[in-house]
């Protein structure tokens, strides 16, 4: 079973090996004759004022615990999914169910507020 | 006699070589095929908004791209100095390399005999198939915000923030999407997707219309295109999380996005177009399973048609890429997110219990799985289409801005007591 998975290390192989082929060539091939402006980050033209890395949005965090729940609801219906003329019309309520649950949670995130960006 | 085992049943070496070939033909044809992507995007860019493309370098500017290549090569790169420098060069290869190695699980062809057995036209047919896929492509998120936070550049991290809150949420909805397809193909694997699809006599395209539709806009936006390019939207982040790349190491986050754009458009033609399948001819009705080879035979011939079929439908979903490119602008940000998880995730369960309910009501009912079935979910379909696009949608989603514009204006002329709006002054700046 395993010897499927062999091409897809070869292939990942290659790409790891031409990704850093890519990396390393470039950075020989060409000139690299810094001064202060290139070595600055650019901000349209003004001088940076602090560093990037501060505080941002704390919807970014939210959508990402949003993303874990559904996302994982999704891995539990793939097997469902493949199974699914097998499990007949009891497996159909079970998931209908399970997916009710979560949407319970989806309406209580969605009237919190929680995916209104502005 | 023609030969009905794959080549793995026999191991040792001939399988070795043939896995060898497979993969060096494969990644070698992705990264030639991402480098005329890059020249045809540029062509159809011209054709689009009637002007010449790049036509100098070699005839009719054919040699481009392998120009484009090389002058990335010699080019200064920079490196910032406020920047984390292990990370911010690992970033585009952690971007490429899974955009690299996502195509390896798409059939593209039909079995091909060889003196040795069969070689199925796939690089891994893994049993877990598109599961493959999904982790993959999740991969890609993380090349992202690396770049954007290790560039340490404020219009960088807006883009890498924003690229990855938008690719997850529009990860769900494409997981959700493609529930339906496995409900009916009761497979995961692309090769038994494909099948089931030349069982039906019909592509999935028909039957799972709506999940086709949610499948096409999230792919869009896992791709980071227009009108999901929020990312790198120049005029506001100037390029997004590779604002502060050059040379090559900026070309690589132009190769990951374009090998996404071509295993995106190559995924959707297996998943709802009937991947490398012939339309209305049964000769290539085909599967090499496990257990061998069932249905028609295979033959060199063959091989070379549904290679040539699966490659006519993979460069249409391409077009169609560089088409919406110039069609449809570019949605702000609380639009994104709100089409993703207010409109795709509902419509997307919606759609599962839907085709549930009528896979259930059709076996039910004793109808074998066929052309008659898929056309009674077409019907089905068709109804839940409809529902979608003409009675919940009305202006709420696909007319963006405008629609939402006309609504405030209605729904100012109703306060005011008129029962039809003004009609729209047009300002002279518009």
């Amino acid at each position: 079973m395993l010897e499927a998975y062999a091409p897809i290390l070869i292939l990942a192989v290659v790409s790891a090996v031409a990704a850093a082929g890519m990396v390393i060539g470039s950075h020989f091939l060409g000139p690299i004759r810094p001064t202060p402006a290139k070595r600055g980050v650019y901000e349209s033209g003004i001088t940076p004022l602090g560093n990037a890395r501060e505080r941002f949005s704390v919807k970014f965090y939210m959508v990402a615990i949003l993303f874990i729940v559904f996302d994982l609801e999704t891995v539990f219906l793939i097997p469902w999914a493949v199974t699914f003329r097998a499990l007949g019309v009891s497996g159909f309520v079970e998931m209908l169910i399970f997916i009710g649950v979560l949407l319970v949670g989806f309406v209580y995130v969605w009237k919190k507020g929680a995916l209104q960006w502005e | 006699m023609s030969p009905t085992q794959p080549v793995s049943a026999l191991g040792g070496i001939p399988f070795l070589v043939i896995m060898v070939v497979k993969v060096i033909v494969v990644f070698v044809s992705v990264i030639t095929t991402v480098a005329f992507m890059t020249l045809l995007e540029r062509w159809i860019s011209a054709w689009i908004q009637d002007r010449l493309g790049p036509n100098r370098v070699g005839p009719k500017g054919l040699f481009q791209p392998l120009a484009d290549g090389l002058k990335n090569f010699v080019k200064e790169e920079t490196y910032p100095d406020q920047a984390s420098r292990f990370y911010f060069v690992m970033a585009p290869m952690l971007s490429m390399i899974p955009a690299m190695i996502t195509f390896a699980v798409i059939p593209f062809a039909s079995p091909l005999p060889t003196p040795w057995g069969l070689v199925d036209m796939v690089v891994a047919d893994l049993p877990i198939g598109i599961l493959y896929i999904l982790a993959l492509t999740s991969l890609g998120v993380y090349g992202i915000v690396m770049a954007g936070w290790s560039s340490n550049n404020k219009y960088s991290l807006l883009g890498g923030m924003r690229a990855s809150a938008q690719m997850v949420s529009y990860e769900v909805a494409l997981g959700l999407a493609l529930i339906p397809v496995f409900m009916l193909a009761g497979n995961v694997t692309l090769t038994g997707i494909i099948s089931m699809q030349q069982q039906m006599h019909l592509w999935y395209a028909f039957p799972l219309g709506l999940a086709f539709f949610l499948f096409i806009v999230a792919s869009f936006a896992e791709c980071n295109r227009l009108p999901f390019d929020l990312p790198e939207a120049e005029q506001e982040l100037v390029a997004g999380f590779h604002a502060e790349y050059s040379s090559m190491k900026f070309a690589m986050f132009m190769i990951a996005e374009y090998s996404n754009m071509l295993t995106a458009s190559a995924l959707m033609a297996t998943l709802f177009l009937g991947g490398w399948d012939i339309p209305l001819w049964q000769g290539d009705n085909m599967w090499l399973g496990p257990a061998g080879i069932v249905g028609a035979t295979p033959a060199w011939w063959k091989t070379l048609l549904t290679f040539g079929s699966f490659a006519t439908k993979t460069a249409f979903f391409v077009f169609l890429f560089m088409w919406v490119r110039w069609t449809v602008p570019r949605f702000r940000y609380d639009q994104v997110m709100h089409l993703g998880w207010k409109v795709m995730l509902p419509t997307a369960l919606a759609f599962i219990g839907l085709t549930g309910t009528s896979i259930l009501v059709l076996d039910s009912l004793g109808v074998p799985y066929g052309l008659v079935y898929g056309l009674a979910m077409t019907a089905v379909n068709v109804v839940a289409m409809v529902a979608f696009f003409w009675i919940l949608d009305r202006d709420r989603v696909i007319a963006g801005a405008e629609g939402y514009e006309r609504r405030v204006r209605i729904a100012e002329a109703h306060a005011r007591g008129m029962r039809v709006p003004p009609p729209v002054t047009q300002h002279a700046g518009d």
